[in-house]
């Protein structure tokens, strides 16, 4: 057994614990230690990723009971691909905080290790009660961190968020529950089978837990009817935390990923593709509303959370026409926003310590005294995250679109296009009135930081990384899209257990 | 049984639901809970329902199914903790908004 598997649930854990204990040790030291514990999941991101690209899928059982019985995590090239995304995200997130962001309230860094273990075992587990409680640790830790350093609108943008999740794990384990009444198993690959082998009066349960699982997935992802919350409580968290949550909603889509390409996926018999009906329109909606809604933005903060919601709506598109080549093109438009995004929001805060009591909002203020350095900074994310060329946005859009079969194509090319349009004349207005409409003198108490303008440089250089290495990166995308569809090696995976 | 125990969980649901749409932080936590009962019942019964069946096999003739109650257990525990957040987070609310509505302003007559 490979025990790295389970290090970057464990490493969070430890680290998140000696945090705890540590509260009275003096701030250098818990941003020691927690710098330390994020970065280690780099490398150790890595180490798995590449062992993940022998193809091989890697199954850990914990106390040693063999899978179905067992609680079991398991690793292949999708899963490992998530936790480098977090892992590179969080680096940067917790160097930005480190530079100040973590004074305003007690145990930041305790609370970012916990928000890590929650997102990390999400990726890992094999088990759908698994993921119940993943997403209940990293929920619970969501919270605390989106109320860090509390102000009224967080708390007010907070409660919605935490109302709205808090119905959304009844959901879940209603789910559940449905799922293990007939499957008698809840083990994803195990269940996978007996889905295969339900019963005709026993499927229109299943399809409606398997729908149910979607509701409570797409909460978390923010699609159309449930991101409402989304906007506000973004704009209202603080930069590094913000950052950390562009692969929130990534934790929901990988959710709809996996359930629905593992459970209801080929395999699935009578109840193969459910859902898929409800996500195309769903995709095409959201993508459209996020960009209307980006365009209506008065903040900066909020104009973001509409682009976090523009790229769920892509990357949902791309999951519900289902197959290799769509979803590759979604898995690279995956690392490319959540990157993005992450950098975008760090950017935001970084503009808006220059313009005072203005902030992030769209309205003429002073002049930004590093315009020239964020300005330039604005122009070239705004392109990559709008998807103009030469940066990672264009070429996961026009792979996206490359892929669409003729019948979609219909929908799905006009829409994309007229959102990135939109983003684009949101963006632009944004960045005239941010740098241009401005008046002649800088605020007073202008604050510059170059540890944290190079922090928000770290992750948007991201952007032409990714289209310097496109090629790898594609190569891997579309050999974790072949596995995802090829459910043999999964179902392989269980069948030494049962009879 | 089943009947009796499918109304209390329609019931208990209902109140949740009503009580969640009045939109005041009190009367929504209270819906909340009320669900989060509801759900753990739910998830109780679907090791199917049984009486005098102890969870260990051979204890008795027939056999109940430990992992329902597992899995409610960890779901108790952990709707405790949500709801307790919750609670601090509506009184954190009314003192930030003054007032105890989810929106944080009265809604317009």
């Amino acid at each position: 057994m490979n025990h790295a598997l389970i290090l970057p649930i464990l490493l969070p854990l430890l680290s998140g614990a000696l945090l705890l204990f540590a509260a009275r040790l003096n701030l250098v030291h818990q941003r020691l230690l927690s710098c330390l514990a994020t970065w280690a999941s780099l490398p150790l991101a890595g180490y798995l990723l590449w062992q993940a690209d022998s193809g091989q899928l890697y199954s850990y059982a914990l106390g040693d009971w063999p899978a179905p019985f067992g609680i079991a995590l398991l690793l292949d090239r999708l899963a490992a691909l998530m936790l480098l995304v977090t892992a590179l995200l969080a680096s940067v997130a917790v160097f930005y905080a480190c530079r100040g962001d973590d004074q305003r309230g007690a145990n930041f860094h305790a609370l970012f290790q916990f928000q890590l273990l929650g997102i990390n075992g999400a990726f890992l587990t094999a088990d759908l009660f698994n993921l119940f409680v993943f997403f209940e640790i990293l929920l619970i830790a969501s919270y605390a961190l989106l109320l860090h350093g509390a102000g009224a609108a967080r708390v007010r943008a907070g409660l919605h968020y935490v109302v709205l999740n808090l119905l959304g794990s009844s959901f879940f384990l209603i789910a559940v529950g449905v799922l293990y009444g007939i499957c008698g198993t809840l083990n994803m690959a195990d269940l996978a089978r007996q889905v295969a082998q339900a019963t005709p009066d026993q499927q229109p349960l299943l399809a409606a837990a398997g729908l149910l699982l979607l509701l409570v997935f797409g909460l978390k992802a923010a699609v159309l009817p449930l991101y409402f919350w989304l906007p506000r409580a973004y704009a209202a968290a603080s930069a590094p935390v913000a950052a950390l949550f562009a692969v929130m909603t990534k934790v929901g889509f990988y959710a709809i990923l996996r359930v629905y390409t593992l459970l209801f996926g080929s395999a699935a018999g009578a109840l193969e593709g459910l859902g898929h009906a409800w996500l195309w329109p769903m995709a095409l909606l959201t993508l459209l509303l996020a960009a209307v809604g980006a365009l209506a933005a008065r903040s900066l903060g909020v104009l973001l959370g509409y682009l976090v919601l523009v790229s769920v709506g892509t990357l949902l598109a791309g999951l519900a026409m289902g197959h290799v080549e769509a979803l590759s093109a979604s898995l690279y438009y995956l690392l490319h926003s959540t990157w993005l995004a992450g950098g975008l929001f760090l950017l935001a805060d970084l503009i808006a310590r220059q313009r005072g009591d203005k902030a992030g909002e769209l309205q003429q203020g002073p002049a930004i005294l590093q315009g020239r350095l964020l300005g330039g900074l604005f122009f070239l994310a705004a392109i990559a995250v709008a998807g103009l060329p030469p940066f990672s946005g264009f070429l996961g859009k026009l792979l996206l679109l490359q892929a669409t079969p003729a019948a979609q194509a219909l929908w799905l090319w006009p829409l994309l296009l007229l959102a990135s349009l939109l983003v684009l004349v949101a963006l632009s207005r944004a960045g005239s009135t941010l740098f241009w409409r401005t008046a002649r003198d800088v605020h007073g108490r202008a604050e510059v930081d170059g540890g944290r303008t190079l922090a928000c440089v770290l992750l948007l250089s991201c952007s032409p990384v990714l289209v310097l290495l496109a090629g790898p990166v594609l190569a891997y995308c579309e050999a974790t899209a072949r596995q995802l569809l090829d459910l043999a090696p999964y179902l392989a995976l269980v069948s030494g257990g049962r009879t | 049984m089943e009947a009796l125990y499918a109304i209390t969980l329609g019931l208990l649901t209902a109140c949740g639901v009503y009580l969640l749409l009045r939109a005041r932080t009190f009367a929504v936590v209270l819906g909340l809970t009320l669900i989060s009962y509801a759900v753990n019942l739910f998830l109780f019964a679907m090791g199917r329902l049984k009486s005098g069946a102890a969870a260990v096999i051979g204890q008795s003739s027939e056999y109940a199914d430990p992992l329902p109650q597992a899995l409610v257990l960890t779901a108790i525990v952990i709707g405790f903790a949500m709801t307790a957040f919750v609670v601090v987070l509506a009184l954190r609310s009314l003192a930030e908004q003054g007032n105890d509505h989810v929106d944080g302003e009265e809604p317009r007559p």
